[in-house]
Parts: C-alpha cells; sequence; structure tokens
C-alpha cells in the first residue's frame, strides 16, 4: 500500500482460503473484530478456529463489508477485519465508494479472489476473466488497495493495515477449494456471541 | 465518530422553520413529521442514520446532516445500508435507515437472512410512493409489494398518516423493536407527508 503500481492479479501466487485465514487469525492479540462474508468465507473463519469477536453470515450476501463497516463505525478503537468472497462483493460494489467516503482507519477488507461461485458448483463469475477487484477498489476511492503476492506478502499487508490512516483492502487469488469446516448456522448464538465479544453485552 | 471528517457540518442551533413543500402546514422543525422524526431519534440515541434519499425525505436528510448527533451518509443500496446499522448495533450504536417505498422492494433477502434470524432491531421509515396520487405506474407496482412482504415475515409495521399520532407511533416502535430485538418499518404515508405530486 505504497504507490507502486500493483501487478496484474494473474501474476500473483494463487493461495488457499484456510491458509490465509489462519495466518490472519494467527496475528489477532487485541480482541479484533472478524466478519466472515457468505459461505466458504465464513466456513474457513469458523475452521481457523472459534474466537468470540468472529461474526458469521449465513445470508446477505455482499454485506460483509457494510456489516464491518457498521461495526467499526460503532468502534472506532477497536480493528475490524472483514473477509468476502469476490462474488459477494460484485453484488455490492457501491459499499467500496461507501467505506472510500467515510474512510474508517480501523478497517481492513480482505477479497478471496478464486473466480468462481466454488459453493454452488464453481461457476465463472461474470467478471472473472476481465475484472479486477483492485482496481475496481483503487477507482471506488480506496487509495490503500493491492493484490498480496503471495502469503508474506498478504501478511505485510495485514500488518501494514495495523497502523495504516485510512481504511485497507487485500485482493487475495486462491483456489478453488471448499472450506475446510462448516460453521454451526445458529444465527442468534453467533450474534450474541459478537456482542459479547466486543464488550457490548454480558452473558446471562 | 471517526467518518464526520470530510462532511460539512452546520451548526443545528440555527435550523429555519422546515421548507418543506411537500408537507402541508409544517411551522417548525420540531411540530413537523420530519421534526419528530429528528428529535425522537435523538431520544432514543439512534446516532446512525445511513439512507438512500427520496424527495419526500428531503428536508430530514437535510436536518440531519445539519445536526452533529447523527451520523448520515447516503449509500449506494438499501441493503447495504440495512447491513451498516446491524453492524453498528452489534458494536453497541444505535442506528435506522431512511428509504423509499421502490427500495424497500430491494430488501426481502437481507430481512430475512439478516434482521429477523438474528435478532437484530433494525428501523426502517419508508417513505411511501406508489399511492395517493402516483403519477408513475411502476411507483404504484412496487408498493403493493411492501406489505405483502411485511406481513409474509410476520415483521412489525405501522402507517404513519397523522401527525397527532406521529410521535407516539415513532417512539414506541423504536422502543418495542430494541426491547424485542425485532424489526420494524414505519410506513410515511402521503397523508402524513403530502407525498410526490406530478409536477415535471
Amino acid at each position: 500500500m505504497n504507490t507502486q503500481v500493483t501487478p496484474p492479479a494473474r501474476n500473483t501466487k494463487v493461495m488457499n482460503r484456510f491458509d490465509l485465514t489462519s495466518r490472519l487469525i494467527a496475528k489477532l492479540k487485541h480482541e479484533e473484530a472478524v466478519v466472515g462474508g457468505i459461505g466458504n468465507t465464513n466456513f474457513d473463519l469458523w475452521a481457523a478456529g472459534h474466537r468470540p469477536q468472529n461474526f458469521y453470515m449465513l445470508g446477505s450476501m455482499g454485506l460483509a463489508f457494510p456489516i464491518a463497516l457498521g461495526v467499526a463505525l460503532a468502534q472506532p478503537k477497536r480493528r475490524v477485519f472483514a473477509l468476502e468472497g469476490d462474488g459477494s462483493l460484485l453484488m455490492q460494489l457501491g459499499s467500496l465508494s461507501t467505506i472510500a467516503t467515510l474512510a474508517p482507519k480501523n478497517l481492513t477488507m480482505v477479497v478471496m479472489d478464486n473466480g468462481v461461485y466454488q459453493i454452488t458448483g464453481a461457476q465463472p463469475t461474470p467478471g472473472a476473466a476481465v475484472s479486477d477487484i483492485v482496481a475496481i477498489a483503487l477507482g471506488s476511492g480506496l487509495a490503500n488497495s493491492a493484490w498480496a503476492a503471495d502469503e508474506e506478502d498478504f501478511e505485510r499487508l495485514i500488518d501494514q493495515s495495523l497502523s495504516a490512516s485510512a481504511p485497507t483492502l487485500i485482493g487475495v487469488r486462491i483456489d478453488d477449494k471448499p472450506g475446510v469446516g462448516t460453521t454451526r448456522r445458529d444465527p442468534v448464538q453467533i450474534r450474541e456471541r459478537f456482542m459479547h465479544g466486543l464488550g457490548v453485552r454480558q452473558p446471562l | 465518530m471517526a467518518m464526520a471528517e470530510g462532511q460539512t457540518l452546520s451548526q443545528a442551533s440555527d435550523k429555519k422553520p422546515a421548507q418543506e413543500t411537500t408537507s402541508p402546514g409544517s411551522t417548525s422543525p420540531e411540530q413537523s413529521w420530519h421534526g419528530i422524526v429528528l428529535q425522537t431519534l435523538k431520544r432514543n440515541d439512534i446516532r446512525l442514520v445511513p439512507y438512500v434519499p427520496d424527495r419526500v425525505l428531503t428536508t430530514l436528510i437535510k436536518n440531519l446532516h445539519a445536526d452533529p448527533f447523527f451520523t448520515t451518509f447516503p449509500t449506494a443500496r438499501e441493503e447495504e445500508a440495512v447491513g451498516i446499522v446491524s453492524g453498528a448495533w452489534m458494536g453497541g450504536t444505535k442506528g435506522a435507515v431512511l428509504m423509499q417505498t421502490s427500495g424497500f422492494a430491494t430488501l426481502a433477502n437481507v430481512l430475512a437472512s439478516l434482521a429477523i434470524p438474528y435478532q437484530i432491531p433494525l428501523i426502517m421509515f419508508v417513505s411511501e410512493r406508489g399511492t395517493l396520487g402516483e403519477f408513475n405506474y411502476g411507483q404504484s407496482l412496487v408498493c403493493r409489494t411492501m406489505r405483502p412482504v411485511l406481513d409474509s415475515l410476520a415483521m412489525e409495521h405501522h402507517t404513519a398518516t397523522r401527525l397527532d399520532e406521529f410521535e407516539f407511533i415513532v417512539d414506541r416502535s423504536i422502543k418495542q423493536a430494541i426491547t424485542t430485538q425485532a424489526p420494524v418499518a414505519l410506513i410515511l404515508s402521503p397523508l402524513l407527508t403530502g407525498g410526490k405530486v406530478f409536477d415535471k
């Protein structure tokens, strides 16, 4: 997230969602919030080890970044991560403009880009062959947007985002593997535990 | 909040009487329907108000922007605004979403997969187009989908038509949404707001 020209997506290493999610979770030491988008994205977040500050989406495709934005606005001192698939983000590209305008510096967005709707049978997304998510983010006004070249670069970009003065978006090219686990589909518990994790509520 | 940066916040104290061409008889923000919305939101500590605009909501939106108590901004889609206030609620900040009838029509999925099953007290103000003088056929059709969607999800909703009942409806509905952790839609009828009439 410097001014260097970001390499085209196809020149970045194809990584793995679960591995990257695990690398992110391993770095979290300050009760950072993590919002996992619908499908494999939150399945791998779950599989990386449940923590009370994780929120798992069981629907509302495309809203991981807006939900994370809401958390980031409500708790400006807490670092908030949002993990979203490329297909999901394509449903809600306008949210990138909203986030660029509000510019919460405590928000880090990760786009897991495999170019397919893996969970429905790996059909290609409409833009898979032609669209560049990071270029879209840059064009939306998110200046701190970059592709991660490899795992090491991903970790570097995550670290860099922690002290950034504007929201960060990190694109990662991933393989077409399904999620490693399956989130327990209990929306009320997910929400309640998340609120406990954020210190908004105490358990009964 | 962080995002007040870059917004121009004028003084809330020197608000002029509402110049609400679509709301007959309003003399001050406090006595107008939009003044009631603003004051009731404030009284219930609802600070975050994302919206997709509507002509009828113009004065309310302007006054929300002018009041530093509120964090208010446009979103690209109503669904996005629902996601934002849902995240904010879980983070401890209360919010409400402003939209038009046609915007509500885009929300069935997020209501059924986020707000209701996760028990999030989503508060929606819907400016009602499509009835009582509508001039656009598509608006009148999409309006007919709104209450069946609300009813099919067994969602609380009220249609506000009278100024004398309005504060009661808004205040009680907000409190009920929060205490029962269930969404509510407050539909602003043209009978309350004057609506939007054919003027090119």
